[in-house]
C-alpha cells in the first residue's frame, strides 16, 4: 500500500484524462493510469491522427481541381511518407499537450498496465510497471476508462494480421499505397479510411452487409454520401456479406457474397476490417470484483456507476454512442457526481453529435427521420441543398444538404442530419438546440450570419414550417 | 383569392375563448359589419362582425368548440367571383401554427405571425378595447409565490413551456430538474396536468388549481352518482379570481344597521313624479348612496398594488348580478356623478345583457366598488369576497320590520336592513372602513343628502 488518493482514472484517452483534470478542479487528489501514450487512442490513433491525414487528402483534392478556383498548379501529387509523418506530428503534439495538462493540474500519471483487487473503500489498483514490477495503490474511488478497440470477426474469417489485413492502426501509418483497396464496413471508421485512400488513388472498395452505408445515419443522408463517393470513383457494395479473408504473399482475397446470392473471390492488395469495436474489458479483474459485462461493456447507469463500491465506467468501455466527446462528457458527468457538484442531470445519448470527417462530411445528433416515426411522433421535415447557399457556391461545394425533424405537435427538433462541406463545424448548433430544448420557433427567431454555411440550418428550419427562403 | 377569418381578441389578456354559435353558413353571402359569430370569453358572449365581404366557403371550427385560440383560423371566405367550392381549407400543417403563436404574443402586442395566408385579422370584435380593465394574467401571476425562483421568473426551457401550456401544466406548481433548477421537458411530461384532460383547455391557471382536489374520487364519489358539468368562461373565471381573492386579500368585515324608512318614502315619492317607464329600486339609491360615501371617503375608494395604493377618482361602482352559470358585475362608472334615473336605466340595460350574457368586457371590468344585495332573497346578513382590485364590498341584507329602540327609549317598529362591508385590509383600516359606513348610513337614513 502506497499512496492514497481520491480518484485513479484508469486510461489516458479523452474521457480518461478529461475526468481527471475535472477531478482536480473540484479538489480531488488524482492519479490516471496509461499503459501507452497519453492521450489514447484518440490522440494517438484515431480522432486526431485520421483528422490530419483527412486533411492532406482535402488538399490534394483542391489541388487537383485548382483550375476550378483559377489558380495553376501543374501536378498535384503527394508524398506518402510525408503525409503520415504530418499525421504522426500531430499525434505527437497533442499527447505531449496533455502531458503539459497532467503536470499542470498535479495529476500523478502512474505508468502501466492496471488491473483491480477487492479493496474499500474502492477496488484496489494494482500497476504492473514498464520493469514487470506491481505497485499496489489504494483509492477512495477508480473510474475505468480504458476504451475500445477494433472488433474482430473470426468466425467469418475476418481476423486483421497487421500487415495485409489492417486495423485502423496499420491503415494509419500505410508504409505504401495500395492500389486495390477493400474496406470492411462503413460505419464512421471504413467510410473515413475509405474515403482517405480513394482520394490518394487507391482502387477503393466499400463493403456494407446493411442496405446502405453508415447505416446509423437518415437515410436520405446515406442515399447522398453514396452519390458523392460514387461520383469520386469509390465502389460501394451494400447488403453485401465478405468472408474468408486469405492473406497471401503480398496480396490478400475475400470471399463477397454479393445481393444476389452469387459468391465471389476477389483479390486485393490491402483490407482494411472496420465492422465494429469491442470494449478493453479483460485483465482488470471485473468478473472478481461483480461488475456487470454485456457484449464485452460495462454495464452502467446514468452516472457511472457500475454497482461495485467505489467503481465506476465511462467511455467506450461502457454503451453507445462509442465517441470521443461521449466519453469526456460523461467522465466529467461521473466525477462531478462523485465530489456532489452534478447537477443530477443524467447521460442523454440522444444529445451527442456524431460526426464522419470523410468527403463529403457527414454529421448528426438525435433521431432520424425513421426512428421518429417509429417513436411513434408526428413530424415535420425540414431540408435545404447546399445549392441554395451562398456560401457554399463560394466555396465551390455545391453539394450536400441539411434536414431537420420535428415533432410537429411540440416543435421540439428530434434531430438534424447533414453531410457536406464542413458540416461537421456546424451541428453543435442544432445540440445546443436540442440541450437548451429550444423549439422550432426559437430556431426560426435566431439571426444566423450571412454569408454562412450555417444559413442552411436556418433555412432548413424554415423549409419544416413551409416558409424557407432561398429556394 | 380566400380569406381567412380568424379567432379574434376581445381584449388584450384573452388568449383563447369558446366558439359558441355560428350565426352564418357555408354558402352565405356576407358583407362587412354583418355579425357572423358568438364567442364566450371568460365573462361574456360576444358578436363577431365581418369586416371583409365574400361567400362563407367553409367553416373550419365546430360551433361549441372550446380552448379556439386566438388567431386560429376559423373560417374561410370565398371573395367576390372565386368558386366557394374550390376554396381549400388552410393546410392542416398551417393551421394550428398561428394559434400557437398568437397563443404566446396576443397579450404582449408583438407583431402578428407571418404564417397566416393571405389576411388575417380581418375580423373584429364589435367591442374592441377594453376600459379601464384589470389584467388579469397579472392578478394570476404577481402575487403567487413561484417555486422556482425567488424573483418570481420561472426557468423553463421553450419545449417545457410549450408542452405544458398543451397539458394545461400551470410551470409555477413543478420544480425543474435541468440545470440550476430549469424546468425542462421531462418534468413537464411528468407532471399531471389538472383535472380536466389534456385536450379540453389549455387555460394557463386552473380555476381551482391552487390547493383544492381537483377530482371527486371515483371510490367516494361513484361517477354515476352526480352529473358532471363542464366549466365554462364564466365559472372557470369566477372560481379563479374568487379564490385568489380569498387566499391573497386579508378580508375583514364590519356591519351596521340601516333605518330605511326614509329612503323607502323618499323612493315613493321619487317613483311617483319620476317620468313614465322611471322606476327606481332601493338599490339604485344604494348604489348613488355608496357612491357619494366613496366621495366623501376617499381613503375608501381605493386598490392595493405592488408599487403603492391606488386612489381613484371616481366611484365605479360595480354590482353583482347572479346569472345563470355564474356571476357577473357590471359597472356603473363615476356613479356619484350620475342621478338616480341614470343610474336606474342603466343597471336595467346592464343586467338584461348580462342575463344574455351580452356585457363587453369594459362594462364588467374597472370597478372601484361592489355591492352584492341578497336582500330579494331574505338574506339578514352575509359578508361578500372582494371582487379584485377594488377595495371593499358591501353585502346588502333584507329591510325589514323590526323592533327597534328609539331616541326616547321606546320599543316602535321600523325597516331595518343589515349591511356588511368587507374591506382589503392591506389599503383600508377599520376606522377608515367604519367611517364609509357612518357616511353612507347619514345617506340612507337622510335620502336628502344625496340631493346637496
Amino acid at each position: 500500500m502506497s499512496t492514497q488518493y481520491d480518484l485513479i482514472v484508469i486510461g489516458s484517452g479523452p474521457g480518461g484524462y478529461v475526468t481527471a483534470i475535472r477531478a482536480t478542479q473540484l479538489g480531488l487528489k488524482t492519479a490516471i493510469v496509461e499503459r501507452e501514450a497519453l492521450g489514447g487512442i484518440c490522440l494517438n490513433w484515431g480522432c486526431i491522427p485520421t483528422k490530419a491525414l483527412l486533411r492532406s487528402a482535402e488538399v490534394l483534392y483542391l489541388a487537383k481541381h485548382a483550375k476550378d478556383f483559377g489558380l495553376v498548379i501543374d501536378k498535384a501529387d503527394f508524398d506518402l511518407e510525408a503525409v503520415v509523418k504530418r499525421s504522426r506530428g500531430v499525434a505527437n503534439q497533442l499527447s505531449n499537450g496533455v502531458k503539459f495538462l497532467m503536470k499542470k493540474n498535479k495529476i500523478d500519471v502512474l505508468e502501466g498496465t492496471a488491473r483491480l483487487e477487492k479493496g474499500a473503500p474502492a477496488p484496489k489498483v494494482i500497476v504492473k510497471g514498464k520493469d514487470g514490477k506491481d505497485t499496489s495503490y489504494q483509492s477512495r474511488h477508480v473510474i475505468l476508462a480504458t476504451g475500445a478497440r477494433a472488433r474482430d470477426i473470426p468466425q467469418a474469417g475476418l481476423v486483421a494480421d497487421g500487415k495485409l489485413v489492417w486495423t485502423y492502426r496499420e491503415a494509419m501509418t500505410p508504409d505504401v499505397m495500395p492500389k486495390r483497396l477493400l474496406v470492411i464496413g462503413s460505419g464512421a471508421i471504413g467510410i473515413e479510411f475509405a474515403s482517405f485512400y480513394n482520394e490518394l488513388g487507391a482502387e477503393t472498395t466499400v463493403v456494407e452487409v446493411m442496405d446502405r452505408i453508415l447505416p446509423v445515419e437518415d437515410e436520405e443522408i446515406s442515399k447522398h454520401a453514396e452519390k458523392e463517393f460514387k461520383k469520386q470513383g469509390m465502389k460501394i457494395l451494400t447488403g453485401t456479406q465478405v468472408g474468408n479473408l486469405k492473406p497471401g504473399k503480398n496480396t490478400v482475397t475475400a470471399e463477397i457474397t454479393g445481393k444476389d446470392g452469387k459468391k465471389e473471390t476477389q483479390e486485393f492488395d490491402r483490407i482494411i476490417l472496420a465492422v465494429g469495436i469491442v470494449g478493453n474489458v479483460e485483465n482488470l479483474g471485473l468478473e472478481a470484483l461483480g461488475a456487470k459485462i454485456e457484449k464485452t461493456h460495462v454495464v452502467v447507469d446514468g452516472f457511472g456507476k457500475t454497482g461495485v463500491p467505489g467503481l465506476y465506467a465511462i467511455g467506450d468501455l461502457t454503451g453507445p454512442p462509442w465517441l470521443a466527446h461521449k466519453a469526456s462528457h460523461e467522465g466529467v458527468m461521473c466525477v462531478e457526481a462523485i465530489a456532489g457538484k452534478g447537477h443530477g442531470e443524467k447521460f442523454d445519448p440522444w444529445n451527442v453529435p456524431g460526426c464522419t470527417y470523410s468527403h463529403p462530411q457527414v454529421a448528426s445528433v438525435g433521431l432520424t427521420e425513421k426512428a421518429a416515426k417509429e417513436k411513434g411522433y408526428d413530424i415535420k421535415v425540414g431540408r435545404f441543398p447546399f445549392i441554395g447557399n451562398g456560401k457554399a457556391i463560394a466555396l465551390g461545394a455545391p453539394d450536400g444538404f441539411v434536414k431537420t425533424v420535428f415533432d410537429k405537435k411540440t416543435g421540439e427538433l428530434l434531430g438534424a442530419h447533414m453531410v457536406g462541406a464542413e458540416v461537421t463545424e456546424l451541428i453543435q448548433g442544432y445540440v445546443i438546440a436540442r440541450q437548451g430544448e429550444l423549439t422550432e420557433q426559437d430556431l426560426a427567431h435566431t439571426v444566423f450570419p450571412h454569408p454562412t454555411l450555417s444559413e442552411m440550418m436556418h433555412e432548413s428550419v424554415l423549409d419544416a414550417e413551409g416558409r424557407v427562403l432561398h429556394i | 383569392m380566400s380569406i381567412n377569418i380568424t379567432m379574434p381578441a376581445l381584449s388584450p389578456t384573452m388568449e383563447e375563448g369558446t366558439l359558441s354559435k355560428w350565426l352564418v353558413k357555408e354558402g352565405d353571402t356576407i358583407s362587412s359589419g354583418d355579425v357572423i359569430a358568438e364567442i364566450e370569453t371568460d365573462k361574456a358572449t360576444m358578436e363577431v362582425e365581418a369586416v371583409d365581404e365574400g361567400t362563407v366557403a367553409k367553416l373550419l371550427v365546430a360551433a361549441g368548440t372550446e380552448g379556439v385560440k386566438v388567431n386560429a383560423v376559423i373560417a374561410v371566405l370565398a371573395e367576390e367571383g372565386e368558386d366557394p367550392s374550390a376554396v381549400e381549407a388552410p393546410e392542416a400543417k398551417a393551421a394550428p401554427e398561428p394559434a400557437k403563436e398568437a397563443k404566446k404574443e396576443s397579450s404582449e402586442d408583438t407583431p402578428k405571425s407571418e404564417q397566416s395566408t393571405p389576411k388575417s385579422d380581418i375580423v373584429m370584435a364589435k367591442s374592441d378595447k377594453v376600459g379601464g380593465s384589470q389584467d388579469k394574467k397579472e392578478l394570476a401571476t404577481t402575487p403567487l409565490p413561484s417555486a422556482n425562483t425567488a424573483d418570481g421568473r420561472i426557468k423553463a426551457s421553450p419545449l417545457a413551456r410549450r408542452i405544458a401550456d398543451m397539458k394545461g401544466i400551470d410551470l409555477s406548481s413543478i420544480s425543474g430538474t435541468g440545470p440550476r433548477g430549469r424546468i425542462i421537458k421531462r418534468d413537464v411530461e411528468n407532471a399531471k396536468p389538472g383535472a380536466a384532460p389534456a385536450a379540453a383547455s389549455a387555460a394557463a391557471p386552473k380555476p381551482d388549481g391552487l390547493i383544492l382536489p381537483q377530482v371527486l374520487d371515483d371510490r367516494v364519489y361513484a361517477p354515476d352518482s352526480y352529473e358532471l358539468k363542464p366549466l365554462d368562461g364564466m365559472r372557470k373565471t369566477v372560481a379563479r379570481r374568487l379564490t385568489e381573492s380569498f387566499m391573497q386579500v386579508p378580508h375583514f368585515p364590519l356591519n351596521v344597521d340601516l333605518n330605511i324608512d326614509r329612503l323607502l318614502a323618499s323612493r315613493s315619492a321619487i317613483n311617483a313624479a319620476a317620468e313614465k317607464g322611471i322606476k327606481i329600486s332601493v338599490n339604485d339609491m344604494l348604489i348613488k348612496a355608496a357612491a357619494l360615501a366613496l366621495m366623501d371617503e376617499p381613503d375608501c375608494n381605493a386598490s392595493y398594488t405592488d408599487k403603492g395604493i391606488a386612489y381613484h377618482k371616481h366611484a365605479n361602482v360595480s354590482v353583482a348580478v347572479a346569472i345563470d352559470g355564474g356571476l357577473i358585475t357590471p359597472v356603473i362608472f363615476k356613479a356619484e356623478e350620475k342621478g338616480l334615473s341614470e343610474i336606474s336605466k342603466e343597471m336595467k340595460d346592464l343586467a338584461e345583457r348580462a342575463r344574455d350574457r351580452k356585457l363587453k368586457p369594459q362594462e364588467y371590468t374597472g370597478g372601484t366598488f361592489s355591492i352584492s344585495n341578497l336582500g330579494m332573497f331574505g338574506i339578514k346578513s352575509f359578508a361578500s369576497i372582494i371582487n379584485p382590485p377594488e377595495g371593499m364590498i358591501l353585502s346588502v341584507g333584507a329591510g325589514e320590520k323590526r323592533a327597534v329602540v328609539n331616541a326616547k327609549g321606546n320599543v316602535e317598529a321600523a325597516t331595518i336592513m343589515t349591511v356588511t362591508l368587507t374591506c382589503d385590509h392591506r389599503v383600508i383600516g377599520g376606522a377608515e372602513g367604519a367611517k364609509w359606513l357612518q357616511a353612507f348610513k347619514r345617506y340612507v337614513e337622510t335620502p336628502e343628502a344625496m340631493l346637496l
